[in-house]
């Protein structure tokens, strides 16, 4: 097996387009499994660490955070918590603190693993995701168009993710995941919210209960046209958002949970972060909890 | 003999000081702690070969052909082996029954069963050849119904003698006519599912061929003697041919009893003359070891008004999947405790051990007692439901006690203060209600499931009770050298067993033993190999009392050389003398002088076997005799928060009360309670190997989950000294009984926080919220 170490970015997106069989490679937490349990056996290896530039994160002019793919996520945590709380919540229950050392969402956008943990909190919160190939340059690709399959994503052979955007939170987010263990555990099924209070509008994705994550484009519909933004929670609209973030869900059953659980699992915790998010909004609340 | 490779065992220095009852440092603890400490699979010797093992897809399979040529031909390959290959016998089995094939002819019985071997110059090469040796099947249904394997005449055989290895009965008085008697009636049907011991250290070690034409092996195992009377026939070679040296064991909880790459690996090695190194990864290691035995179990009680239990009907199915492996033991064990540490006069039990296509299952910690403590002490909160009894009154009322009969009729006749042990339990105080601003504190922990929404408290009791050493009538004796000589001016002592360190903290247990008995400070533990008698198994909780034992009586023998020394040397009585800090002291004059001094060029050296006391056999028709060694009790108190909602449970304490005889070293002590608990709580709430069609569907650690430090909770310890007078220093094994009760407890909390029965472990979520 070949491995490839590019210095640069210009170095990197030239590797993979002479070898588009090469697999990428930063944090190594997914992919070192991956060969170790022989799942696949790349021609090569891509090891993107030493393109310092993945590892940075700007505050852009538009205002819009742009996040390198390399950053892992105990930096995500430590130096991006404030402005992205629900992503910041979803890069907590990644792992062990070593894999969060060393795991990025940009591995988890390659893996494209429909139980990776960033990708609700991705798409509750609008994110971008910017690639780019040597031939054709860089692509902006919205989160709930990246996602294909199982696995899948839409990059092609000779591109490269580079960055994803985000704009600060807003108003309140969560993430939730339901896990057979009180750490360290893959997701059975997980969701995110993010309140938008500016536009009237709320973010919602499930994770790990349908071929790809996805958004729950009817619960987030829903919200936004019967959400009294003046009022306190209705017990229905609660209730409607609760129904419709479950039939987002088409999950299967396997061996991490049943397809049952995972419907009634993502219903509940539909409920319950949106109770938080409007709670915390009501009261003009933006501090975290420990732990 | 050949050159030892890098990483091998060497002697190791007992560090510091400390005699028994002293929480002496482990000579391992600091090396593993920094990642220095060499395992199994550390083993290096340059020019070595890597031996992988091809194991069956199929659960059940006719093998029409197998053809090597094209394995043979790729480059980098030395050899590909096959049954055709094994120089002796074909058979191996860890107790007696020699049914499993060292490579499988004719047919698999299971998924994972090994075929064929390869050795290559590189361990990549090898896995790569493997896929290329071509086995012509004929794929049959696999039987994995242990229920019909039980008791359906018509039910395809797995093995030619007939679907069950062991069937145990126990009778006591007349359950028919107690049944008339009985003012209440409970039953209930059980299950455990398959755990497995989740041991970090995979499967390896190194095989050396000799010039002598035997085999110097470097092998991770709990048996070392064991090993050698299997391998020796299945090799051809006789005992003397094979040096057995245990190299670092990562774990083992019974899992390492069954042989896995030893044969193979020396198989590789005497055809290829070549060192020849075989590492299982992850993925293999689940199928490179038995299991513990999934159990089925019907259980009914009667009993009168006021709790007292006046007959059980129970039975048990353990299936025990391909082959013999622990089998029948296991069923010894779960027949003869099949009702605990309660006094029931009348009593009708069966317990079977099965053969299916499902993998092979055999020891792990509990052996047996794991199952049927699960059944019976659910059956225990039954009754106190049923009676308007609390739990821990329920089981006061039918405590056994010193003087007891077990319903084999075996008398206990050592201290069990059982019912004080409950009252003890249940006065601790209680946890803090949980912190809602913290994540860690709620059940789901940072993955915020919940903020306290849904979230209700349980508490539940259980009580263990464990057979210590080999039952049934075996003699699982130990062995034990010792030498004490002059060694840089320091008297020091050489411990030599063959007794397997497997992480529990033998060998800090045996130094503090020699400190103790010999008076010496400096103590060197000798690697443990096969040139010293049979120490038996590190299982059963027993090598405290067995090499211990062993140490002890080489340590004394050693003594009375030192003192008739001194009596001849310093003039007085030997009963005037004794040995502490390195010193000859008498009670009438002081300190007379040195050891060193006294010994001066002087080597003593002696050799002790230790056996405990005879067991009998367990009666085939009645069950009865006095068929265990020793017993040892846990009582547990559990209390849990479980989001009701999404079925998610916290286990908040875990609060243990046990009777250990005698504290040997309480820190080592505490480490084994508390790691017996967790392994409890893990079979409680989430340990289960998912086996579906004779297929195992989550062989990572990824998919069996193990707890952590965020799934275990802190412990509070009551530790008793209530000593046996019959073990050495009074102790009472203590590796296993905390693996018993902690998982009913937990399960026992959960059912009083949601009303649910759960009657199967590991309860998963949708087990709680019902939604399926």
């Amino acid at each position: 097996m070949e491995f490839l170490r590019p210095a640069t970015w210009a170095e990197a997106l030239a590797a993979k387009a002479d070898l588009p069989e090469a697999a990428p490679i930063q944090g190594g937490t997914d992919m070192m499994v991956e060969l170790n349990f022989d799942v696949h056996r790349p021609a090569a290896l891509l090891d993107l660490n030493r393109v310092a530039e993945l590892t940075r994160w700007t505050a852009e002019a538009d205002g819009r955070l742009r996040i390198g793919a390399g950053v892992p996520y105990a930096r995500l945590i430590a130096e991006l918590g404030d402005r992205l709380p629900g992503l910041a919540q979803a890069a907590r229950t990644v792992g062990s603190p070593q894999i969060r050392n060393r795991g990025t969402v940009g591995g988890n956008l390659g893996a494209a693993s429909p139980a990776g943990d960033s990708h609700p909190a991705l798409l509750a919160g609008d994110a971008v995701i910017e690639v780019e190939s040597a031939a054709r340059g860089v692509r902006m690709i919205p989160a709930d168009e990246f996602y294909l399959g199982v696995k899948r994503n839409t990059l092609l052979p000779d591109e490269l993710i580079r960055a994803f955007w985000m704009s600060p939170a807003s108003g309140p987010q969560y993430f939730s995941k339901v896990g057979t263990r009180n750490a360290m555990v893959i997701a059975v099924c997980s969701f995110a919210i993010a309140l938008h209070p500016g536009e009237r509008r709320v973010g919602a994705a499930i994770g790990s209960a349908a071929p790809t994550p996805r958004r729950a484009r009817a619960a987030e519909e829903f919200l936004a046209a019967e959400l009294d933004w003046d009022a306190p929670l209705e017990p229905a609209v609660l209730r409607r958002f609760g129904e419709l973030a479950t039939e987002a869900a088409s999950p299967i059953d396997d061996v991490r949970g049943t397809a049952g659980y995972r419907r009634h699992a993502i219903g509940v915790m539909a409920r319950r972060t949106l109770t938080w998010a409007w709670n915390d909004l009501r009261a003009g609340r933006t501090e975290r909890r420990a732990g | 003999m050949s050159v030892a490779p890098a990483r091998a065992p060497r002697d190791i220095a007992a560090p510091g000081g400390g005699g028994v009852g002293d929480s002496a440092l482990r000579p391992d603890g600091v090396l593993k702690v920094r990642g220095e400490f060499a395992y199994s699979s550390d083993l290096w010797i340059d020019g070595m070969l890597w031996g992988a093992t091809l194991r069956s897809p199929h659960p059940r399979a006719k093998i029409l052909s197998i053809d090597t040529s094209e394995a043979l031909a790729h480059p980098g390959v030395w050899t590909v082996l096959t049954h055709e290959d094994v120089p002796g016998r074909k058979h191996f089995g860890v107790d007696h029954t020699w049914d499993q094939p060292v490579l499988a002819f004719d047919e698999v019985r299971h998924q994972g069963e090994p075929i064929a071997l390869v050795a290559a110059d590189h361990p990549e090469t090898a896995r790569r050849a493997l896929e290329k040796i071509r086995i012509e099947y004929e794929v049959l249904e696999p039987l994995t119904d242990a229920r019909r394997a039980a008791f359906d005449p018509a039910y395809p055989r797995v093995q030619p003698r007939g679907n069950v290895a062991r069937h145990q009965p126990v009778r006591v008085g007349d359950v028919d006519a107690a049944r008339e008697l009985a003012e209440v009636v409970v039953s209930g049907e059980f299950q455990v599912g398959m755990q497995d011991q989740a041991f970090l250290g995979p499967e390896s070690g190194l095989a050396i061929p000799a010039e002598d034409g035997g085999v110097d092996l470097y092998v991770a195992t709990q048996w070392m003697h064991n090993d050698l009377e299997q391998i020796g026939p299945c090799l051809g070679l006789a005992e003397d041919k094979i040096r057995m040296t245990l190299s670092g064991v990562g774990g083992a909880f019974g899992g390492r009893e069954d042989l896995s790459m030893q044969i193979h690996a020396a198989m590789l090695a005497l055809r290829t003359g070549k060192p020849v190194k075989i590492v299982y990864n992850r993925y293999e290691s689940f199928f490179g070891h038995v299991h513990r035995h999934p159990a089925q179990m019907r259980y009914e009680y009667g009993a009168t008004k006021d709790g007292r239990i006046v007959y059980a009907d129970v039975e048990i199915i353990l299936d025990g999947g391909a082959y013999t492996s622990s089998t029948k033991n296991v069923v010894g064990n779960a027949a003869s405790l099949a009702v605990g540490p309660y006094v029931i006069p009348n009593v009708r039990i069966d317990a079977y051990g099965v053969y299916t296509n499902n993998p092979p299952c055999g020891a792990m910690r509990g052996f047996g007692a794991v199952q049927a403590c699960f059944a019976f002490e659910s059956m225990m909160d039954r009754l106190a439901d049923a009676c308007g009894l609390d739990p821990v009154t329920v089981r006061q009322v039918n405590a056994a006690a010193e003087g007891s009969a077990l319903a084999t009729g075996q008398i206990i006749w050592a201290p069990l203060p059982m019912a004080e042990m409950l009252q003890t339990a249940r006065e601790l105080p209680m946890p803090a209600p949980a912190d809602t601003g913290d994540l860690r504190d709620l059940p789901g922990g940072v993955s915020q499931t919940t903020h306290g929404e849904g979230v209700r408290r349980g508490v539940g009791y259980g009580v263990g009770l464990k057979n210590i050493c080999f039952s049934e009538g075996y003699d699982d004796y130990s062995t034990a050298r010792v030498r004490l000589e002059v060694i840089g001016g320091e008297p020091v002592a050489m411990v030599h067993t063959a007794a397997a360190e497997v992480g529990q903290g033998l060998v800090t247990l045996e130094a503090q033993i020699a400190r103790t008995e010999l008076g010496v400070r400096r103590v060197v533990i000798q690697p443990a190999d096969n040139r010293v008698g049979d120490a038996g198994s590190s299982s059963a909780s027993r090598q405290s009392y067995m090499t211990g034992g062993a140490v002890m009586t080489a340590c004394q023998a050693v003594r009375e050389g030192m003192a008739a020394l001194a009596a001849a040397r310093f003039g007085h009585a030997r009963d005037d003398l004794s040995f502490t800090g390195d010193k000859v002291v008498s009670e009438s004059a002081g300190v007379l002088g040195t050891i060193a001094e006294l010994l001066g060029d002087a080597v003593i050296e002696e050799t002790r076997e230790y056996h405990h006391r005879p067991t009998t056999g367990m009666d085939p028709v009645t069950g009865r005799g006095d068929s265990h060694a020793q017993l040892a009790l846990c009582v547990h108190r559990a209390v849990v928060d479980v989001d009701v909602d999404l079925g998610l449970v916290k286990v908040v304490e875990l609060a243990a009360v046990q009777d250990v005889g005698r504290i040997l070293n309480r820190v080592a002590l505490e480490g084994q309670i508390h790691g017996g608990s967790a392994q409890g709580l893990g079979l409680a709430v989430m340990e289960e190997i998912v086996v579906e069609n004779g297929r195992v569907r989550n062989p990572s650690f990824t998919d069996y989950l193990i707890p952590t430090i965020l799934d275990m909770p802190p412990m509070r310890l009551e530790i008793l000294e209530n000593a046996d007078p019959r073990a050495p220093y009074g102790l009472r094994g203590a590796g296993e009984p905390s693996t018993l009760s902690s998982t009913p407890a937990i399960v026992a909390a959960i059912r009083d926080a949601t009303g649910l029965a759960l009657t199967r472990v590991p309860v998963r979520p949708e087990h709680i919220t019902g939604s399926s």
